[in-house]
């Protein structure tokens, strides 16, 4: 597609976009119940989970994260927040101290990038994410490790290097505060920040 | 452990502290320089070392006296009292008497006043007896350690100062104290700086509840912490520069991890490393002037020596595997760090120029080296030991390791104090993560932090 396409059709689908917005609001299962969109810090996504660490908190239930199916369509927000509230790039899990893109997670880029093919104009940030059992230090270059090898597997799929950043946040930002095998296996991941439409 | 006898000091040679920090100012942490305070001379002595009868020597800290009745004055007694008791504790170099089993005996503010039989009796070898006043915003304290057994002055000091920070008169007599009677450099007056959640803010710019962590530093016993940055964002990694006036740390202000360096007496901020990679973990060399660092501006994680200023950036490793969290040696001519290359992470040395590589450990899994000031050539580190993280520590002359800690919590991130006999480290023990210090020998865990989470401890030099 090339840019100047992009850009008439984004125009074209502008006008849709408040009512699309609004209709998202309204389905979506992560606004805090809040009639109007609150702020964006008010809302998380729906694998995000709130910080305050609970450790008696029971786990909560995992599901292998269900890739998103394909879109043909074009995808539109009225900004950056609503648009990865949506999740359109789905994030890919590791095995403890590794950084190797096993078949689930190599069929979860091959979807996302479909979706990036179709997205030219997106900046993405690849966030390299580890589990509480490694050390602080050493999570640091492995959450880079695990983004490094998201990124270059998605550069192979033709997607420009250009497109993608890479940062870790090592065990940091964990998105299951729990501390058993459920909670880790969620917090081995490259999770998708889109950071420019 | 030393034992000099110091025969030393004309006792009233009077030591002035000066106490001013301007609360206005969020990062002046305790002035330097002396109010000048003109004082009359003391009667002479001669100090003299305390022994105890075969272990450390017995010692009491009654409350000060307070030599008038007002507000002000009796909590400054109260509170420099207890501060130096919790100090002299710290150490280990005396054994502090429990105050209960002496409350009946009267105080005393001057050589005079002691009872001197009452103190024997309890077998004591040391009693420190002083007196404060808070008079027209002036802090006066006198301060003396008795020899009960010979019934001399073996110390004998006034100080006088802003009545601002009252912990900090404590922890210069407790300092002056142990260099004076043991010959050790004490840590009462040394700082921690560290992460922490602990103001609840949000992290400003993504849709994920993420909560910022923010760089503070404290007086070594956690109190009077103080907030550094402000960024609402990631800061994490804090070192201490040599002189204590500079903490380098990790900040994700601009998208990407990148080194920072804040003065904190002069409130500046600078730069150490620009959008080259994720820039992580640095490590003041001794002298101050360089700081080796952990990049992936190469497009691998590998460690880095630049100096100060940011100029005459040298790559140190050159290896496929993740190299990282580098620590100096006392001499400033080798460096130890965490490498992968053997398949898991393990300790290894390398001389400054890159030359000379050895590896260290040979754990299950190991990181985070730290390397103890002299005299004691120490590494500490992280290892995973079975189900946790602990601390150990490798003997660099003989290469023998001991344990510090057994799976309480998980154990991490250890930080020598500058005397080499402690380890700041972060905990889950008791829940969260907590800074909690630790003697070189495992004994004496003291919980430092207690509100948020709090990580990534460094003392300061």
């Amino acid at each position: 597609m090339s840019k100047s396409h992009t850009i008439t059709s984004r125009l074209l689908l502008a006008a849709l976009t408040v009512a699309a917005a609004g209709c998202a609001a309204k389905t979506s299962p992560d606004v805090q119940g809040a009639p109007s969109p609150g702020p964006p810090l008010s809302a998380g996504s729906p694998i995000s989970v709130p910080a305050p660490p609970a450790p008696s908190a029971p786990p909560a239930p995992v599901g292998e994260p269900v890739p998103v199916p394909v879109r043909d369509e074009v995808i539109v927000a009225s900004s950056l927040d609503d648009l990865n509230r949506t999740s359109p790039l789905q994030p890919v899990f590791f095995a403890l101290d590794s950084n190797s893109l096993d078949q689930t997670a190599q069929t979860t880029l091959d979807q996302n990038a479909a979706v990036l093919r179709k997205h030219p104009s997106w900046a993405v940030m690849i966030e390299g994410h580890c589990d509480e059992r490694g050390t602080a230090e050493y999570n640091l270059p492995l959450g880079e490790r695990r983004a490094v090898a998201v990124r270059a597997h998605l550069i192979s799929l033709g997607i420009p290097a250009s497109q993608i950043q890479v940062v870790s946040y090592g065990k940091e930002f964990p998105f299951d505060p729990g501390h058993d095998e459920a909670a880790w296996a969620k917090n081995r991941r490259a999770h998708f920040v889109i950071t420019a439409q | 452990m030393f034992r000099l006898a110091l025969l030393v000091a004309l006792v009233g040679v009077i030591d002035l502290v000066a106490i001013g920090a301007d609360p206005q100012q969020p990062p002046t942490p305790v002035s330097q320089s002396p109010t000048p305070t003109p004082t009359p001379q003391q009667p002479t002595d001669i100090t003299t070392t305390l022994t105890g009868a075969g272990g450390a020597p017995q010692m009491a800290v009654p409350a000060f006296v307070p030599l008038t009745r007002d507000e002000a004055t009796l909590a400054a007694a109260r509170t420099i009292s207890q501060v130096l008791f919790d100090d002299l504790t710290f150490e280990r170099e005396f054994a502090l008497i429990p105050r209960d089993t002496y409350s009946s005996i009267p105080a005393a503010s001057s050589l005079d006043d002691v009872v001197f039989d009452r103190w024997r009796e309890l077998n004591i070898d040391g009693l420190v007896i002083g007196t404060v006043q808070v008079a027209e915003g002036v802090l006066t304290l006198e301060v003396r350690l008795l020899n009960v057994r010979t019934r001399q002055q073996a110390f004998g000091r006034r100080y006088t100062g802003s009545p601002a920070d009252l912990r900090l008169y404590a922890h210069t007599v407790s300092d002056e104290l142990h260099q004076q009677q043991r010959a050790l450099r004490g840590v009462a007056r040394t700082k921690l700086t560290f992460v922490s959640d602990r103001d609840g803010d949000r992290l400003a710019g993504t849709i994920e509840n993420r909560g910022v962590k923010e760089i503070y530093f404290s007086d070594y016993d956690g109190e009077n912490a103080r907030r550094l940055t402000v960024g609402r964002t990631l800061n994490i990694t804090p070192t201490w520069s040599p002189d204590g006036r500079s903490i380098a740390y990790t900040s994700y202000r601009r998208g990407v991890p990148n080194i920072f360096i804040s003065n904190i007496y002069q409130g500046t901020l600078e730069e150490l490393t620009k959008d080259a990679g994720n820039n992580f973990l640095p490590a003041w060399s001794p002298d101050g002037k360089r700081l080796c660092f952990m990049s992936t501006r190469d497009g691998n994680p590998e460690l880095y020596v630049v100096n100060r200023d940011g100029s005459n950036i040298l790559r140190l490793t050159t290896h496929p595997s993740i190299d990282e969290a580098p620590t100096w040696s006392p001499s400033g001519t080798q460096i130890a760090f965490t490498s992968d290359r053997s398949g898991s992470p393990q300790i290894y040395i390398v001389d400054a120029d890159g030359l000379g590589l050895q590896k260290i450990t040979l754990e299950s899994y190991a990181d985070r080296p730290t390397w103890s000031p002299p005299p004691y050539n120490e590494i500490a580190y992280t290892a995973r030991a079975g189900r946790s993280l602990d601390l150990k520590v490798v003997n660099m002359a003989t290469r023998e390791v001991r344990q510090l800690t057994f799976g309480e919590g998980d154990n991490e991130s250890p930080a020598w104090a500058p005397n080499g006999r402690h380890l700041a480290f972060v905990s889950t023990r008791t829940g969260r993560k907590q800074i909690f210090t630790v003697a070189g020998d495992g004994k004496n865990v003291r919980q430092v932090t207690r509100s948020g989470n709090n990580s990534y401890p460094d003392w300061s030099k």
